[in-house]
């Protein structure tokens, strides 16, 4: 990889200007986002007035790393994860100059929150197939139909949109992707309460909701490819996290193992044997970051959320069990509540009962894993598909259940 | 050692890699191997003349004993490669029986014993085991003070490469400790016993003893268990290499398959039962390699090798095992043939998962390590 040195400089200088006339220490979270965007790091790839610098997306890195030094707010990216890791990728690819220089910064900022409406109850693994139809009316679109496991949406301005603007054509085809305001008429959000009573997720109705033509991204029919640069954004935002050894899920089985007292060394064995393989997990993180440093990523790099999904559903499971009788029991009780900031906040201080309940989602969550093993032998080892009986077929003919 | 540097390979070692896959392809012929399976004293002399003029046999050796002074990094490459192929050379043995005597020899030892190893002309190879699930700290085998010399007397098991070995590092019991010597296999009152191994490929045999070596036989005038430890180390990360190899290879023998092999008018790869398996495979061989190669890259390092080998042997292990089996199940039938290359893998899976300390043993001594 060449260096320009002339970026190098830049960035560097301006993450010292950032700092230097924005103390994080001194500063609101607020203002030093806004003062970071207009420094050009919120994302330093992005064109200069867009919040980047328009070098290489390299330097994303070196700019984290220096923040957080720094003692710099970074929430930002945790909490609107959907804009800024998601959102922002997609209006950089595919929006016009006038719809990044209206969301962009307050998005940033965390004056918008951003939200994402994919699945829906009769498409989820087969997204292509969703059903919520877009009907243009002039200057606007009119939307019907019915979203769900929408991340955020009842704290969201905008939210990410794809509908079916063409049923007469084949499912991929016939898809366009817009920007919607979540609070305009016709919008409802109603809390979609989960296995451990918790709302994270919404579900979203649209009743002839309107969408101006201006908040369309992309043209018309070219939704699929927009979604996904949404999902490849997606990986980019959760994937390459390393953690320490022995966090995490392990980590609670570790803890819950010594307050056990037991010693029988049946328990003990396994515990070790799932420490292992977390811990062999963990390391083809490491590897697979590393390889895609040195620009030679190889499978290491798509095994993760798999891997992951599967083996913290039976850490956590191996965990009550190691509770005996009081396994039986969830400590916090239920409640049906919606999610905050605060409530993901102290996610670590869940009982582990209740991780054990909320790991069911790993498996289905981002991508289903019988849809990751089919992309793992498809993509990775090159077997062939399975015979598709909706492809070349209008969408309006293809079975639903 | 930092983990950023454990997992990148470098053009050297890229080609080694290359170098030594050709070499294998040319001069390992799978139906001879077979062949050699039929057999008790399995030695694939070809593949050992040839990895000897390559300089392998010695290579983590030092250059003044005739080795190539190079890492274990690198030597886990050659296992991997060795692994791809279920090679049958005493290449284990060799490895470990050097570094023992490179860790607890004098410098005459060394200097006498290590070179004749390094070039491939002496077979030494490990005697220390005396049951199947005991460790290496107490052994029954004893050596008494004699005139000139000392008495051993013992009988050690699943010595690895012994019908084709010339010279044993036996553990025995002195008043002192633990003790290492070098014995000569061709000594008056050394017994080599074979027997049939699950993995033919790599001979075992139990070895008799009771003979009367000379004072220079001790290893390092005794007591430390330490380079014993550190040998036996050096064997489980190198058996994790090649199952790293194993693992590999049948995954690859298991997407061809399920590419070419047609049932229902489909490739049987295109259904997701046989997709799925391939995935789950997949998963299997690139946590195993973690793990090698983070354990290889860190057996100078005792504060971490005393995590990251029980760790290797613990996952490898599992995978090879799975791996190997799971080929067999995609293949069907062909697969449970003697006349197919699976059973082969399969195994040495099974096998290297239980030699040199089974898999259990290394997981008691993971979770002391670990502090559980």
């Amino acid at each position: 990889m060449t260096i320009d040195p002339t970026a190098d400089q830049r960035v560097a200088d301006a993450v010292d200007q950032l700092l230097e006339q924005y103390p994080p220490s001194a500063t609101e979270p607020k203002t030093f986002w806004g003062a970071q965007f207009d420094t050009g790091l919120a994302w330093v790839d992005f064109p200069e007035g867009n919040g980047g610098l328009g070098v290489s997306p390299k330097y994303r890195e070196y700019v984290s790393r220096r923040l957080e030094e720094a003692g710099a707010p970074t929430w930002n990216r945790s909490a609107n994860i959907l804009g800024i890791g998601m959102g922002a990728g997609v209006l950089a690819a595919h929006g016009t100059n006038d719809q990044r220089a209206r969301w962009l910064r307050p998005m940033f900022t965390m004056d918008e929150i951003w939200c994402q409406l994919f699945s829906e109850p009769g498409a989820g693994s087969d997204v292509a197939g969703l059903a919520t139809r877009a009907v243009r009316d002039g200057d606007e679109w009119v939307i019907n139909g019915q979203k769900v496991w929408t991340t955020l949406a009842h704290l969201a301005k905008w939210g990410l949109l794809v509908a079916r603007s063409d049923p007469d054509q084949p499912k991929h085809r016939g898809l366009t992707y817009f920007v919607v305001d979540m609070e305009s008429p016709g919008v409802d959000v109603r809390p979609l309460y989960q296995i451990t009573g918790e709302a994270e997720f919404n579900e979203v109705f649209f009743d002839d909701a309107r969408i101006p033509d201006d908040q369309r991204i992309d043209d018309v029919g070219a939704g699929w490819r927009v979604a996904m640069t949404t999902l490849m954004n997606e990986r980019v935002a959760i994937g390459g996290n390393t953690v320490p050894r022995s966090s995490g899920s392990i980590g609670r089985a570790m803890d819950v193992w010594k307050d056990s007292g037991s010693g029988d060394p049946a328990t003990r064995r396994e515990l070790v044997r799932l420490w292992a393989e977390v811990e062999a997990m963990r390391l083809t993180t490491l590897r697979a970051t590393e390889n895609m440093k040195s620009g030679t990523p190889g499978p290491e790099g798509s095994t993760g959320k798999l891997a992951w999904a599967d083996l913290n559903k039976e850490v956590t499971a191996f965990t009550v069990s190691m509770l005996g009788m009081d396994g039986a029991t969830i400590p916090e009780g239920y409640a049906l509540e919606a999610t905050s900031y605060e409530t993901r906040e102290v996610e670590r201080v869940m009982s582990v009962q209740r991780h054990f309940l909320r790991a069911r989602a790993n498996s289905i969550e981002g991508g289903t894993s019988e849809i990751m093993r089919n992309i793992l032998g498809e993509r990775i080892l090159g077997l062939p598909g399975e015979p598709r009986v909706d492809k070349d077929m209008p969408w309006k003919e293809v079975p639903r259940g | 050692m930092a983990d950023a540097v454990t997992f990148v390979r470098n053009e050297e070692q890229a080609m080694l890699a290359g170098t030594l896959r050709d070499l294998l392809s040319a001069s390992i012929d799978m139906d001879r191997t077979r062949e050699l399976s039929l057999t008790t004293d399995a030695f694939d002399r070809e593949v050992w003349t040839a990895l000897s003029q390559m300089g392998l046999v010695g290579l983590a050796l030092p250059g003044e004993f005739g080795g190539a002074d190079t890492t274990f990094t690198d030597l886990a490459i050659v296992f991997e490669e060795l692994g791809r192929f279920v090679g049958a050379v005493p290449l284990l043995s060799t490895v470990v029986a050097s570094a023992a005597i490179l860790a607890a020899g004098t410098d005459d030892q060394r200097a006498t014993l290590l070179p004749p190893i390094a070039d491939g002309t002496t077979i030494a190879t490990l005697a220390v085991f005396e049951s199947p699930h005991g460790g290496v700290d107490q052994p029954s085998t004893t050596a008494t003070k004699v005139d000139g010399g000392w008495r051993i007397i013992g009988r050690k098991r699943f010595v690895t490469d012994a019908p084709n070995a010339d010279l044993f590092v036996v553990s025995a019991a002195a008043d002192e400790g633990v003790t290492l010597f070098v014995v000569d296999a061709g000594r008056e009152g050394v017994d080599v016993e074979s027997v049939a191994a699950l993995d033919a490929t790599r001979p075992l045999a139990d070895v008799t003893f009771d003979t009367i070596v000379g004072e220079d036989s001790v290893l390092s005038g005794i007591t430390s268990t330490a380079p014993l430890d550190h040998a036996l180390d050096i064997a489980v990360v190198m058996l994790a290499a090649e199952q790293v190899g194993v693992s590999q290879r049948c995954l690859e023998i298991s997407v061809d398959y399920a590419k070419q092999r047609y049932q229902f008018g489909r490739a049987i790869g295109s259904f997701q039962a046989i997709k799925h398996r391939c995935a789950d495979m997949l998963i299997a061989v690139e946590h195993a390699r973690s793990v090698a190669w983070h354990a290889a890259a860190t057996l100078n390092d005792p504060a971490e090798a005393a995590i990251a080998v029980p760790l290797a042997k613990s996952v490898c292990s599992d995978a090879a095992i799975k791996v190997a089996g799971d080929t067999i199940q995609v293949l069907g039938g062909i697969g449970f043939t003697w006349e197919h290359d699976a059973h082969l893998y399969f195994k040495r899976a099974k096998s290297a998962s239980l030699l040199f300390g089974t898999v259990e043993t290394h997981r008691d001594r993971l979770a002391d390590a670990i502090g559980v």
